[in-house]
């Protein structure tokens, strides 16, 4: 990716600041500041990319498509969680400041841990939970191009994570499930083939789950697919409120489901 | 603070978070709105007691109330229109409408609240004044 190259007309020099952090040296992150000539049509991560190429190769970060599709190149730049192939330095003043994504843990410079968010995004058990397992001669699950419309928005996350950082409870509670992981259920509660919402409940309807969201909203504003998982969380939370009253409402529904799942859980 | 396996996790602002950024202070004027909207209501109950006890019991309730605490009224009003403006903006979030198999677009949701809010505060707006007229 090296060669960029740099043409005299439309550069721009930006003064790039940078968290650092090397767990083997440091006791605590510091800022390293970089003159980085800009070209008019640079992205953040082309500039990130230049620093590693010209100036500092110790510098780490994540990156791989350079086109919003992989998702590991969130960044803080200026304090917004930002994709950083995804943003123009031409948009952005003549300093920028550059962090690991936060409410995560800093591995080393701009890598963040990213453990946790794996871990809360397999809690919800993201995959089709079929009422029936179907043989190969049974044939496929089949969908109207209608009830995939109803979760397509959903499936569009590419993890970045952007979000978790984005979120204030998320930094008051590491504990929350969080927005990604929630909009993922909630796009395999809506899909027809699925029948796994019960099973997923334990962990989406929890105090840890939708109940911790507070409805800022800033998941939604800061999501480059704009997968809206502020959305999926409150009609998640929702749905979750009508099955509590049908509780109440429907009792003999309660005790059929009551025994299913625990004798299909073991 | 420093974990063992070497990531550095960083503190969060416990108490300055809200003012970092324009949509974080937002959210947070709407949830102080709530507070006022608490206020307004208290207020509502206090004026329909006195409306049971006549329109003179009433007149002079909401003359105190406009004399010696103008300004409470004023601040909450502004803030309980800013609570049905925060939440109706958002209620596209929570109310995914569908139309013949599609969409409904987000504008729409929010302008027929708007309307319709609207349409009822003209309503409210015009038996109260056409009520102390009579
Ligand atoms: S929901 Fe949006 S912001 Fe969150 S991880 Fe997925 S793509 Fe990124």
């Amino acid at each position: 990716m090296s060669d960029v190259k740099t043409s005299q007309k439309s550069v721009r020099q930006v003064e790039i600041e940078i968290l650092r952090y090397n767990p083997d040296t440091d006791e605590k992150p510091y800022f390293q500041t970089y003159q980085v000539p800009c070209q008019e049509e640079w992205v953040i991560l082309d500039a990130v990319n230049y620093i590693k190429d010209n100036l500092d190769r110790s510098l780490s970060y994540r990156w791989s498509c350079h086109m919003a599709v992989c998702g590991s190149c969130g960044m803080m730049v200026n304090g917004e969680p930002t994709l950083s192939c995804h943003a123009f330095v031409r948009d952005m003043p003549d300093k920028i400041t550059i962090e690991p994504l936060e409410n995560f843990p800093i591995a080393r410079d701009l890598i963040v841990d990213m453990d946790g968010f794996v871990e809360k995004l397999s809690s919800v058990k993201p995959y089709i939970n079929a009422a029936e397992e179907k043989t190969v001669e049974q044939g496929t699950y089949q969908q109207l191009p209608e009830q995939l419309q109803l979760y397509k928005q959903y499936t569009q996350c590419i993890n970045c994570m952007l979000c978790y950082s984005a979120c204030p409870q998320m930094a008051l509670n590491d504990g929350f499930v969080g927005p990604a992981a929630l909009a993922l259920a909630h796009r395999y509660n809506l899909d027809s083939r699925d029948k796994g919402r019960e099973v997923r409940e334990d962990v989406v309807a929890s105090n840890a789950g939708i109940w911790e969201c507070s409805f800022v909203g800033a998941c939604s504003e800061v999501c480059p697919k704009h997968v809206d998982p502020a959305a999926a969380i409150q009609q998640t939370k929702i749905a979750a409120t009508g099955d509590y009253f049908k509780k109440f409402l429907m009792p003999w529904k309660n005790a059929q489901k009551g025994q299913a799942p625990e004798g299909g859980d073991q | 603070m420093k974990l063992t396996n070497g990531n550095y996790v960083r503190p969060p602002a416990r108490y300055s978070w809200w003012l970092r950024q324009g949509r974080y202070f937002r959210y947070m004027m709407r949830e102080l709105s709530s507070l006022f909207v608490g206020i307004f209501s208290i207020i509502m109950i206090c004026g329909l007691y006195q409306l049971s006890q006549g329109e003179a019991q009433f007149t002079a309730f909401t003359s105190s109330l406009w004399n010696n605490f103008w300004w409470l009224s004023v601040i909450t009003f502004l803030f309980v229109t800013y609570h049905s403006y925060s939440w109706f903006i958002v209620t596209p979030k929570a109310m995914p409408l569908r139309f013949s198999g599609k969409k409904v677009a987000p504008w729409i949701i929010i302008g027929a609240h708007m309307i319709l809010w609207l349409i009822c505060s003209i309503f409210i707006w015009f038996i109260f004044t056409n009520g102390g007229a009579q």
